[in-house]
C-alpha cells in the first residue's frame, strides 16, 4: 500500500512531462530565451515606443502648428506636404528598379554558374567581394571612377564618344549604381543557393523529352526558382528602400534622391522633432510591408514544395 | 489499336564509344549493335561505366571517342532534345510542380502535338501504367512505385525509338522492385520498345533482358544472351558476377584437353577450362553446385555460418587451410559441423588468374554475338 502511494505522484509527474513533450514543450525551449529577449529589447520595444511617439506631436513643431496636437497630426503633415510625401515615390523609384535589376541580373549569371567548373570559386569571389565594401568605400569609388573627371569620362572624352562629361554621380544614377554594387552580390548568392537546390536531373529529363534550353528554363527551372526569387527580391528591396549614405554621397539629397530616410533623419536629428521622425519611420515600414505583402501574394500562386536537389 | 506504339527502328550501332573524365577512361570502346525491339541490359558493378554509356546515348554527356548510329544516321552530335529518346532516371526526375498528367504530357507539349491527340496519348499512357486514379495528383503525393510508373509513362508516351533506363528499380523496396520488374517486362512486351537498361543487379538483368553487356572498369567483358552469360561466363570476373561465388586460385598441375586439375593448399579440384591458362588458375563454383556428400572434388570443411533461406540454407564453410567456401543445401547444418562436400567436374569452371579481358577488352570478340 505504502509503495503504491509513493509511486503514484512520480508516475503522474513523468506523465505530465511526456504530455508537455508531445506538444514540444521541454527544457530545450529555454534555448530560445536569448533570441526572444533580443527581439523584445531591440525590436518590439523600440517599435512600439516609436509607434506611440508618432501619435504624440511635439508642441511647437510644424505638425502641431498646422494640425494641432491630435494623434494623427504628424501623419497629416507628411501626406499634405508634397516635399515629404514625394519621398515615398522617390525611394520606390530607386528601390524597386534596383531590386528588380539585382534579381533579374543574378538569374542568368547564377544559372550559368550552377554546375561545377574550374574557376567557379574565383568568379564567385569576384562577384561577391563588393558585399564586403562599405557604402562609403563604394561611394568614393563611384565618385573617382564615374565622376566628371573620373576615368570613365576621361576615356569617353578621349575617344570622342561624348563632348561633355556624362553625369553619372550626384544624381539618380549614382545612387542606383551604388545600390546595385552593394545589392547584387547578395541577390546573386541567394539565387545561386536556390538554383543549386533544384535537382539537375529535372532539366536533363526535360531535355530528353525534347525541351530546348529556353523551354527547360521557362517550364522547369523558373517555376521552381520563382518562390526563391520572390524572397530574394524582398530582401534586396528592403536593403535598397532604406538607402541613406549613398543617397547623400553619390546622389542629389536635396532633390532627385531625397529618399524617405533623409526626411526621417532631417526631422529627427536636424529639427529634433522625434514624433515626426517616428511617424516617417512608421510610414517607411508600412510602405515596405505593402510591397513585401504584394510579392508574397504573388508567391502564393507558385509551386513551393520540394525541388529535389540538395537545398 | 492502341494510341501508343513504339517507333520501329532496325538497329542502333555503338561504334567504339568512349568517354573519359579528366584523362581517366570511364568507358573504353564500347562496340555493340542493338536490334529494333531488343531489350539490352548494361550490367556491372558501380563505377564500371554503364551509366556513363547511357548518358552518352541520351546525349547528356558528349563522347570523347567513337560514334553512335541510328538506322545508318550518325546521332552522337545531336543534343538530347533532338534525339527523342525516352529516359527513365534513377531518382525518377519527375517535375514536382506538375501533376501526373502534366508530367506525362510535357514531352508532347514540347513537340507541339495537337491537343486532341496529346490528351488521347496521355490517357493511354496513364492507363498503360495503371495510374488512372492518380492522374491529377502531384509527384510528392505518390509512392515510390507510382512515381516510377509516371517516369516510365512520361518516357514512352513520345513513342521513342529507344528507351533508356538508368537503374530504375534501385530506389524501391524489395517487394515493389519485383512488381515493377514484371511491369517493365510487360510494357516492353506490349509495345516492343527498343530498350537499354542499366543495372548492377544481375538477377534483374537476367530476368528482363534479351541480351546482356557486362562491363568492368569501362571495358566490355562479355556480350550474350542471359543463358550464355549465366552458363558460360568468359572470365573469372563475369563468373563471380554471375553467381559463381566460390573462386579458388591454385597452381595448375594437369591439363588434358578441356579438363584441368588444380592442386595446392590441401585442395585438388578438377574442372573444365574456359580460357588460356597460365601457371595458376581460378576454379569457380556456384554455391548450389556443391553437394554435401563424398564424390569428385571432395573437400573436408567445417561449418562456420548458417543462414536460413526457407527450403535451403546458405552455408559458409572453411577448409582446413582456411579457405572460405559458400554452398547452398537442403541439409540442416549447425556451426561447428565437420563434413565433406563435393562438386561435379563439369560444374567447376577454370579461368585464367589474370583475366585477359581486364587488360585488353578483346574477350568480347570471341563470344559470338547471337
Amino acid at each position: 500500500m505504502a509503495t503504491a502511494t509513493t509511486a503514484q505522484p512520480a508516475a503522474s509527474k513523468t506523465a505530465l512531462r511526456h504530455r508537455l513533450a508531445e506538444r514540444g514543450i521541454d527544457r530545450n525551449l529555454l534555448l530560445l530565451l536569448p533570441a526572444v529577449l533580443f527581439v523584445v529589447a531591440l525590436f518590439v520595444y523600440p517599435f512600439l515606443y516609436g509607434l506611440q511617439l508618432s501619435f504624440q506631436p511635439q508642441p511647437g513643431m510644424d505638425a502641431a502648428k498646422q494640425y494641432g496636437t491630435g494623434p494623427l497630426a504628424n501623419y497629416r503633415l507628411f501626406f499634405a506636404d508634397s516635399y515629404l510625401r514625394d519621398t515615398i515615390w522617390t525611394t520606390l523609384k530607386l528601390g524597386l528598379p534596383a531590386a528588380l535589376f539585382n534579381v533579374l541580373a543574378s538569374v542568368p549569371i547564377a544559372y550559368r554558374m550552377r554546375g561545377r567548373f574550374r574557376g567557379k570559386r574565383t568568379i564567385t569571389t569576384i562577384l561577391v567581394v563588393p558585399i564586403t565594401l562599405g557604402t562609403v568605400l563604394t561611394a568614393e569609388g563611384l565618385l573617382t571612377f564615374m565622376g566628371p573627371t573620373g576615368w570613365l569620362n576621361k576615356v569617353l572624352l578621349n575617344l570622342h564618344l561624348v563632348d561633355d562629361p556624362v553625369r553619372l554621380v550626384h544624381n539618380y544614377w549614382g545612387v542606383f549604381f551604388s545600390l546595385i554594387i552593394s545589392g547584387f552580390p547578395f541577390a546573386f548568392l541567394l539565387t545561386l543557393a536556390y538554383l543549386s537546390g533544384i535537382d539537375p536531373s529535372l532539366e536533363q529529363a526535360a531535355a530528353t523529352l525534347g525541351a530546348g534550353w529556353w523551354h527547360r528554363f521557362r517550364h522547369i527551372t523558373l517555376p521552381l526558382l520563382a518562390p526563391g526569387l520572390c524572397i530574394t527580391f524582398c530582401l534586396t528591396f528592403v536593403l535598397a528602400f532604406s538607402v541613406f549614405p549613398s543617397a547623400i554621397m553619390v546622389g542629389e539629397p536635396s532633390r532627385q534622391t531625397r529618399v524617405i530616410s533623409i526626411a526621417a533623419f532631417h526631422a529627427q536629428f536636424e529639427q529634433y522633432d522625434y514624433a515626426m521622425g517616428s511617424a516617417i519611420a512608421m510610414i517607411m515600414g508600412a510602405v515596405m510591408l505593402v510591397v513585401i505583402g504584394a510579392v508574397f501574394a504573388l508567391r502564393a500562386r507558385f509551386y513551393r514544395g520540394a525541388t529535389g536537389g540538395k537545398g | 489499336m492502341p494510341a501508343i506504339e513504339a517507333t520501329r527502328i532496325s538497329e542502333l550501332r555503338l561504334d567504339h564509344v568512349s568517354r573519359s573524365f579528366g584523362g581517366k577512361l570511364a568507358l573504353d570502346q564500347l562496340d555493340v549493335t542493338i536490334k529494333g525491339g531488343e531489350f539490352v541490359a548494361l550490367l556491372g558493378p558501380s563505377g564500371c561505366g554503364k551509366s556513363t554509356a547511357l548518358n552518352c546515348l541520351a546525349g547528356l554527356l558528349p563522347l570523347t571517342g567513337g560514334s553512335v548510329w541510328l538506322d545508318g544516321k550518325r546521332i552522337d552530335g545531336l543534343q538530347p532534345e533532338q534525339r527523342g529518346f525516352g529516359m527513365v532516371f534513377q531518382n525518377y526526375a519527375l517535375f514536382p510542380h506538375m501533376s501526373v498528367r502534366a508530367n506525362i504530357g510535357f514531352g508532347l507539349r514540347m513537340h507541339r502535338t495537337p491537343k486532341q491527340e496529346a490528351r488521347k496519348r496521355v490517357y493511354e499512357a496513364i492507363g498503360l501504367v495503371q495510374l488512372e486514379e492518380h492522374a491529377d495528383k502531384y509527384p510528392a503525393q505518390l509512392s515510390g512505385g507510382q512515381q516510377q510508373r509516371v517516369a516510365i509513362a512520361r518516357a514512352i508516351v513520345l513513342e521513342p525509338p529507344l528507351v533508356l533506363m538508368d537503374e530504375p528499380l534501385s530506389n524501391l523496396d524489395a517487394k515493389l522492385r519485383l512488381e515493377m520488374r514484371t511491369e517493365i517486362k510487360r510494357i516492353h512486351q506490349t509495345l516492343g520498345l527498343t530498350t537499354i537498361y542499366v543495372t548492377h543487379d544481375q538477377e534483374e538483368a537476367l530476368s528482363l533482358a534479351d541480351r546482356l553487356v557486362l562491363l568492368r572498369d569501362g571495358q566490355v567483358q562479355q556480350i550474350g544472351t542471359p543463358e550464355e552469360v549465366y552458363t558460360e561466363p568468359v572470365n573469372r570476373f563475369v563468373a563471380s558476377f554471375m553467381g559463381y561465388r566460390n573462386t579458388v586460385e591454385l597452381p595448375v598441375t594437369d591439363a588434358k584437353g578441356k579438363e584441368v586439375t588444380l592442386a595446392g593448399d590441401g585442395l585438388t579440384l578438377t574442372g573444365s577450362r574456359r580460357e588460356e591458362l597460365g601457371d595458376t588458375a581460378v576454379a569457380a563454383i556456384r554455391p548450389e553446385d556443391f553437394t554435401v556428400s563424398d564424390g569428385p572434388n571432395a573437400i573436408e570443411v567445417t561449418v562456420e555460418v548458417v543462414e536460413y533461406h526457407g527450403r535451403e540454407e546458405a552455408v559458409q564453410v572453411r577448409t582446413a587451410t582456411g579457405n572460405a567456401l559458400h554452398l547452398r543445401t537442403e541439409a540442416r547444418l549447425a556451426p561447428g559441423d565437420r563434413l565433406t562436400i563435393s562438386a561435379p567436374p563439369e560444374r567447376v569452371l577454370v579461368f585464367a588468374a589474370e583475366s585477359a579481358a581486364a587488360g585488353s577488352g578483346d574477350t568480347a570478340n570471341h563470344v559470338p554475338e547471337d
